[in-house]
């Protein structure tokens, strides 16, 4: 009898029906993440309404509103990229994992700048005028750096898989006839994206 | 009994010789039934290490005073303790171990779905168990503030509490991805003609286990991480003197930890389900039922976390909604109970070893069952609120439930997993021994908890003496058990019992494959005609 090795084992069974079911459970879990987050914030911001409000004013509503077009951007480029390899068109494709990783850096870019600014003027997690802030803004300015801070790896980790994506369909390794992977990494920068559109107002929009 | 000429047939996975030998062999393996293995020796490593600190615990408390450690080292050991337990043993479980190894075998598959993600889960797991431990080394000491991390005291103790949470977080992980694997097996990779109404209750028991895994583990995760960030970069969620609220982070905890509690039973309640007809030589009774329930139990699972905190400091309007919900969740875990004592009515049952465990199961659990609706009930909860009375009711659920079917799925697979048997008679005694030292360790803290005996203290008041010494007493018979059963399982599995493919005539898929199961468990993919339980 032949030997069975392992990796037939594990590869022999292709099924993407399956990976796209496992990302998108793998979507909620990261949903209960940061909805945990949310909890928190909703908690805080109902205990201390005046200080949020008097707090986000601290915040660009420019370089947020920026960084919620690039994404908003991003998820289309990553959309076209799917249908591109659906019919075929790896150029295209490519291109637009191109243009979606750029804009990905273009928003952690715009990131730094704004964190960069904060820390400058002495307010960063741990620092002396943190410290001394009043219990609301301490608060807000705790969940601001959490939330954007986990936000942001999550957009470095979507910054990979796309990478990865880009260098397979590259290599040939994703085409149009099997193409989970690209789908895969679609789902999870939406998810980037929406989590996003949900910080955005929270923290640059309140009333 | 079938003949056994092995070179008819495929290498089964334990003989099976793949690009590594030896323990690499096993340990890059993506077979579902050697990282269930896997699972197994290390949570049996850890279980027993975890027995240890209890005994050790009892010891202390044998009469009042200082015996053998003093307060610090008690609290140490304590959370140690429930961490090992809770986070190394019971919460990956049943799952982890019969879940991988038997699952897809179950419904008919080679394998789970994600295999390599099987692997890595594994792995994750390993790391965090490392992380934990490694917790008790460095820093300033073991962390002390019970397996609950609750703030602000986790926030201000010197001991080395970020190592310890940074290892259950990744815990976390390994379970998450472990239930997300089993829900796309089921989706995927059930055989042909087995619908989801045809799957043995064990696997519909997982399915409910992973949604928990999936949908309650990350509010814990960040929570963690929550933790981490203020411990180490000082910024305020939970700390009351910078604005934070404590009773915040008890609810977060909550919101998983107490949905945990169902990762932990459900999976075992499936195992028992799975015995029951195989002995009863009858197929389940109320097959929707049960499956109705464990899903109902999951749900409501998640809705009823606020229990644990009746004396924390909530609105008495949540108080009561939370009470009600703890009395509703009762009902499908007693709808369960009636099922498996209705399939035994008018069954002609075989007193096998496995399915003494399964009654000392229903036993235990309902014990501990009732006494959870003591402490739901708003009044009553008051009064045992940390007290040893709770310590009692969740070892009965959580030891008595979980351990038991854990114990029970294995003497019920063991046959299965390596194809030997082991000596009845020693089984049983072992079983006996270690049923009477259960309920002589852990029945005493009822009492003790309703004269007023509180948890976590490493000394108490000279009243509480005699029925200290009974629990006492009842932890070395219960350990002397313990022993029993488990030199009785390694001396079968080197080799002293005969050798079979399945001792028990039972109907799931798993008995209809030699033992122990071929490296892709069946030759060809059955095609299943009938329910599971047809006998």
């Amino acid at each position: 009898m032949e030997t069975i090795t392992h990796q037939h084992h594990a590869d022999a069974h292709r099924d993407d029906t399956a990976a796209k079911i496992g990302m998108w459970l793998f979507i909620f879990t990261e949903i209960l993440l940061f909805g945990g987050l949310f909890i928190v914030y909703s908690v805080y911001r109902h205990m201390n309404p005046v200080a949020f409000h008097l707090a986000h004013e601290e915040l660009s509503i420019t370089m947020g509103f920026i960084n919620t077009i690039i994404l908003l951007v991003s998820s289309a480029t990553v959309a076209i990229s799917i249908s591109a390899l659906q019919k075929n068109d790896r150029k295209l494709t490519m291109l637009m994992l191109g243009i979606t990783l750029l804009l990905a850096l273009t928003f952690l870019v715009n990131k730094y700048f704004e964190w960069g600014g904060k820390f400058e003027h002495g307010m960063y997690p741990g620092s002396e005028l943190m410290k001394n802030l009043s219990n609301g803004d301490m608060l807000f300015f705790s969940l601001y750096f959490f939330m954007t801070g986990l936000h942001g790896v999550h957009i470095i980790v979507g910054m990979v898989l796309l990478g990865i994506t880009l260098y397979k369909v590259k290599t040939g390794a994703v085409n149009s006839g099997k193409y989970a992977l690209l789908e895969n990494s679609g789902l999870y920068w939406h998810l980037v994206d929406l989590i996003w559109i949900f910080l955005f107002p929270l923290f640059y929009l309140i009333h | 009994m079938t003949d056994f000429n092995h070179t008819n047939r495929e290498p089964n996975f334990l003989e099976y010789k793949g690009k590594y030998k030896g323990i690499l062999g096993w340990i890059t393996s993506t077979d579902h039934k050697r990282i269930g293995l896997l699972y197994f020796y290390s949570m049996m490593f850890f279980f027993l290490a975890g027995v240890v600190m209890g005994l050790l615990m009892k010891y202390e408390l044998i009469s009042p005073g200082e015996q053998i450690m003093g307060a610090q080292t008690y609290n140490g050991l304590f959370t140690l303790h429930g961490l090992t337990m809770i986070f190394l043993f019971v919460i990956p479980g049943v799952a982890a171990v019969f879940g991988n190894f038997f699952l897809p075998i179950l419904i008919g598959a080679k394998d789970v779905s994600f295999p390599r993600l099987n692997l890595m889960s594994w792995y994750l797991y390993i790391i965090g168990a490392i992380i934990v431990l490694i917790s008790q080394f460095i820093g300033d000491g073991p962390p002390d503030t019970g397996w609950t991390f609750y703030a602000p005291y986790s926030l201000k103790t010197n001991t080395n509490v970020v190592a310890a949470v940074t290892g259950a977080f990744i815990l976390g992980f390994s379970s998450i991805l472990t239930g997300l694997n089993f829900i796309v097996t089921m989706h995927r990779l059930r055989a042909p003609g087995m619908g989801w109404l045809r799957m043995p209750l064990f696997g519909w028991a997982l399915y409910g286990t992973g949604w928990i895994q999936l949908l309650a583990t990350p509010v814990v995760g960040i929570t963690f991480l929550m933790v981490i960030a203020e411990r180490l970069l000082g910024i305020g969620f939970f700390d009351p003197a910078i604005g934070g609220d404590p009773i915040l982070y008890q609810h977060l905890f909550w919101i998983y930890s107490h949905p945990a509690v169902y990762i932990m039973i459900l999976p075992a309640m499936g195992a028992i389900t799975e015995i029951i007809p195989t002995f009863a030589r009858k197929t389940i009774f109320g097959y929707t039922a049960i499956v109705i329930s464990s899903m109902a139990i999951a749900f409501v699972g998640y809705f009823v976390w606020g229990h644990h905190m009746f004396t924390s400091g909530m609105s008495s309007t949540s108080r009561w909604v939370f009470s009600l919900l703890t009395f509703l969740v009762a009902i499908p875990s007693a709808i369960k109970v009636f099922n498996w004592t209705a399939t035994l009515y008018k069954s002609s049952i075989n007193l096998q070893t496995p399915f003494y465990w399964a009654i000392a199961f229903v036993f235990v659990f309902m014990i501990g069952g009732f006494s959870g609706l003591v402490l739901g009930s708003l009044a009553t909860d008051i009064h045992v609120h940390d007290t040893a009375f709770v310590v009692a009711h969740f070892h009965y659920i959580v030891f008595g439930g979980t351990g038991f079917a854990f114990f029970g799925a294995l003497h019920y697979w063991f046959p299965k997993m390596f194809a030997r048997v082991y000596n009845f008679k020693v089984a049983n005694t072992g079983l006996i021994i270690f049923f009477i030292g259960f309920n002589m360790l852990y029945f005493p803290m009822f009492y003790l908890g309703l004269l007023g005996m509180p948890r976590r203290y490493y000394d108490y008041l000279p009243m509480f003496h005699s029925a200290n010494i009974l629990s006492t007493v009842g932890s070395w018979i219960m350990a002397t058990g313990l022993l029993i059963i488990i030199i009785n399982l390694i001396r079968a599995r080197k080799g002293s019992g005969k050798e079979v493919d399945d001792p028990w005539d039972g109907k799931t898929l798993e008995w209809t494959i030699p033992s122990p199961p071929i490296v892709e468990n069946f030759e060809e993919i059955p095609e299943v005609k009938h329910g599971p339980y047809e006998y």
